[in-house]
């Protein structure tokens, strides 16, 4: 077998495993041997992917099923999954939802639940996982956000909060924890081509999930701070950030 | 600069014509910069694909199907999703207009089609040439994000993965722990589940059967929620359906598959120049040893060089050697090529040159297995080259009784309609039965041809080869076929209504429509 880049970290804790990026990257992780333990919700889903990534040569793989909207069940679900890893090298927190923006714009109740999931979620996990690294003087936390976080836009505002809520969390997060030696690494995706947009207009366009999983993992080996996959989004965004607000409130984006 | 140099700016200003200077001038700066803004906002939202949530629709959509099935059932209950021809089958001939239902867990089926109309049919990567993998105003359920593995075992080489699973993908993994698949077509971007339902074959036919002699099970869900675990022991009459089904018998959710060993990635390659049908035959005879045999046959050329063709045979490498995975391809057919681009001229010179690429009659090598096995796959989307009206594949298969004189005789009709083959592949098949019902290789000689669409032309000659493949006792390939009638399909395959009464009462494709008038129950 060809010889395959040494990761400093081999302990992998997956938040939302069974999303279609989480699984792609970690099926890179597990074909170089590391160990994962997985959550998510659907036991089914859970078990597909187990088996999955323990056939590609992960060293272990555990999981639990977990709501994680449930924030008063995350100290006890992470200090299982850290148990069970024997430790851990690398949160990766990939768990999010969409909303549904018409109905958000109705109901409070679905923008609060939209918030609830992508925001405050991850808010109670990062603050319990970045305590747990500071204490051991290491360990890296790579969350997805979106490049949706970084300006409101009409089509997707709600969802664009929760994530630049996210952000704003991460940036400030990293700003306490990177002198204790833990990296804070926030991944900002585009448009990615999933099996499902395969064979649809415009797909080409898009980038591909497995593409978009070998950056997140380089991305995470380097230490970087902030990702836009693909690389694109980087200047795009900067652009859209930029757009005077007179002008950008007259868009349709 | 300004208090450097305020002289210049006072000079400038006096030189700016005066109606601009005055009222007009903020505002029309304000509207440029607008325009500027606006350009550059259009730009990039054109650049975006047209999805509804845009920035996210990676993750997030993936995870908006995941929480709610029945919701998302619903939905689609109503045929919500727009009918598009956006599937399309590899010969892009016919387009047929579909909703698409993209499937990704294994559990999804049945529920993912209660309410839809119009019959469902599974598919996969759209490999298959004509409409076998369409479904014209039907739901096609897309498979291929179920492509998880499920178990591999060294031991033995079983490797059980999700239908959805590439051939390609496969490789990727199997390759590097020594081992290959057991067949393989001309094209690795197959998934699983269609290499059964079209029972595939590949250069190893005469020795190693059809793909679905190494599949050892494969659970079957049909569309009222049932599960059946097909194997040649256990519902042996479902499992033979299945295997060349055609996917009409229900949804492949995973199979196993057995694997063969490897010690390298090379292949003990020779290619062999030939004359006539007589030559290939007598190759045929010699090398049936040999794993893996194939020819190339030139079929435009008359005269002397009526049907040569170079004979091309290898067997895996007994030195040990590399075992990495193939790097991904890099070049794609970037646009669909005019019509005329491929006309009796360029297609007998490319004949030409390719015959004459090997400079000697015999040549040996060790290849690696890509170019080997999947020369075209380095080129994806490669059937744009045969412009926008597509192509159409014709490979019929004759048995020994008559193979001879029925590849020549079809041979000489091909070359005397003027229509020339850019790609035609001449086979022999073995006797090692397939367990498929609807298998299509048979003993004898097989060809493959590919046509592109030319208008009063291709399709007459296409009912001239079909009725000659009958006339020797032949039967053609589903997987191939856009222009066989219901007459020819049902005297080259009577036991295909055996098969109709295995099939899904809500699964049909517009193949088994055309060729059995069959409509769906749902």
């Amino acid at each position: 077998m060809s010889t395959l880049p040494v990761r400093t970290y081999k302990k992998i804790l997956v938040l939302g495993a069974t999303s279609g990026i989480a699984e792609a990257t970690s099926r890179i992780w597990a074909a170089e041997g590391a160990s994962l333990f997985l959550v998510a919700r659907n036991a089914d889903k859970l078990a597909a992917v187990a088996a999955d990534l323990k056939t590609r040569g992960a060293a272990y793989v555990d999981f639990a099923v977990c709501d994680l909207d449930d924030t008063d069940k995350h100290p006890a679900l992470l200090t299982h999954a850290i148990n069970s890893l024997g430790g851990m090298d690398l949160a990766y927190l990939a768990h999010g939802i969409l909303g549904d923006q018409p109905t958000c714009e109705r109901d409070f109740n679905a923008a609060a639940h939209v918030l609830h999931t992508n925001f405050l979620s991850p808010v109670s996990l990062l603050t319990w996982l970045a305590n747990y690294c500071v204490q051991r003087h290491s360990g890296v936390l790579a969350v997805i956000s979106s490049v949706a976080g970084d300006r409101g836009r009409k089509s997707n505002y709600v969802y664009g909060s929760s994530k630049a809520g996210l952000s704003a969390f991460l940036g400030g997060l990293r700003n306490r924890v990177d002198r204790d030696g833990v990296t804070v690494l926030n991944i900002k995706p585009g448009p990615v081509r999933t099996a499902m947009t395969a064979n649809m207009a415009g797909a080409e366009k898009m980038a591909d999930v497995n593409a978009v999983a070998a950056t997140i993992a380089k991305a995470i080996d380097k230490r970087v701070d902030n990702l836009y996959v693909p690389f694109q989004w980087g200047p795009i965004m900067f652009i859209i950030q930029h757009i005077p607000e007179s002008i950008f409130k007259k868009l349709n984006l | 600069m300004s208090s450097l140099n305020p002289g210049f700016w006072r000079l400038s200003y006096r030189m700016q014509p005066r109606h601009l200077v005055s009222a007009g001038r903020g505002y029309s700066l304000q509207n440029q910069r607008r325009a500027f803004w606006l350009f550059i906002a259009k730009g990039i939202l054109d650049d975006m694909p047209p999805t509804e949530a845009r920035p996210e629709a990676n993750h997030a959509a993936r995870a908006a199907a995941r929480p709610a099935a029945p919701a998302q059932a619903g939905r689609s209950g109503s045929n919500a999703a727009p009918l598009d021809a956006s599937f399309e089958s590899w010969g892009r001939y016919p387009k047929y207009e579909a909703h698409v239902v993209p499937m990704h867990w294994r559990q999804e089926f049945p529920a993912n089609i209660t309410g839809l109309h119009n019959g469902v049919l599974p598919v996969g990567m759209g490999r298959s040439y004509g409409d076998s993998c369409l479904l014209s105003g039907g739901n096609l359920i897309v498979t291929t994000a179920m492509d998880r593995l499920i178990s591999f075992d060294p031991a033995t080489g079983i490797l059980t993965a999700e239908a959805g699973i590439t051939l390609a993908q496969i490789l990727d993994f199997a390759v590097p722990r020594g081992f290959f698949l057991p067949v393989t077509p001309g094209t690795k971007y197959v998934t699983l589940g269609g290499a059964i339902a079209n029972d595939i074959h590949g250069k190893n036919h005469h020795v190693g059967g059809t793909f679905g002699n190494h599949i050892t099970q494969f659970e079957l869900v049909r569309s009222d929620g049932s599960r059946r675990l097909c194997s040649p022991t256990q519902d042996p009459d479902w499992y033979a359906a299945t295997i060349g089904g055609l996917g009409l018998t229900g949804l492949i959710t995973w199979a196993s598959l057995r694997m063969r060993p490897i010690v390298s990635r090379g292949i003990d390659y020779e290619g062999i120049q030939y004359h006539g049908v007589d030559e290939f035959l007598a190759l045929a005879e010699e090398y049936k040893h040999v794993e893996y045999t194939v020819s190339w046959i030139d079929c435009a050329s008359t005269g002397k060089n009526f049907a040569r063709g170079v004979y091309m045979l290898g067997d895996h490498s007994q030195v040990p050697g590399d075992l990495f995975p193939s790097p991904e391809p890099k070049l794609v057919f970037p646009v669909e090529a005019p019509g005329f681009a491929l006309n009796h001229l360029t297609v007998s010179m490319f004949n030409s040159v390719y015959f004459h690429r090997q400079m000697k009659p015999r040549v040996r090598a060790v290849q690696d297995y890509e170019p080997f096995f999947y020369p075209l796959d380095k080129v994806l989307r490669w059937n744009r080259m045969y412009g926008k009206s597509g192509l159409l594949q014709f490979q019929y298969a004759i048995p020994w009784e008559h193979g001879r004189e029925g590849t020549i005789a079809i041979l000489k009709e091909v070359a005397k309609s003027g229509l020339a083959s850019f790609l035609a592949v001449l086979k022999v098949f073995g006797d090692v039965p397939s367990p498929g019902l609807l298998s299509f290789p048979q003993p004898g000689i097989t060809l493959a041809l590919d046509f592109p669409i030319k208008e009063g032309l291709t399709f007459p000659l296409f009912e001239r080869l079909a009725d000659m493949t009958r006339e020797f006792g032949g039967r053609l390939y589903p997987a191939k076929d856009a222009a066989m009638t219901a007459f020819h399909f049902q005297h080259f395959y009577p036991q295909w209504e055996q098969l109709a009464r295995f099939r899904d009462p809500a699964i049909t494709s517009s193949f088994w429509e055309r060729v059995t008038g069959e409509t769906p129950a749902l």
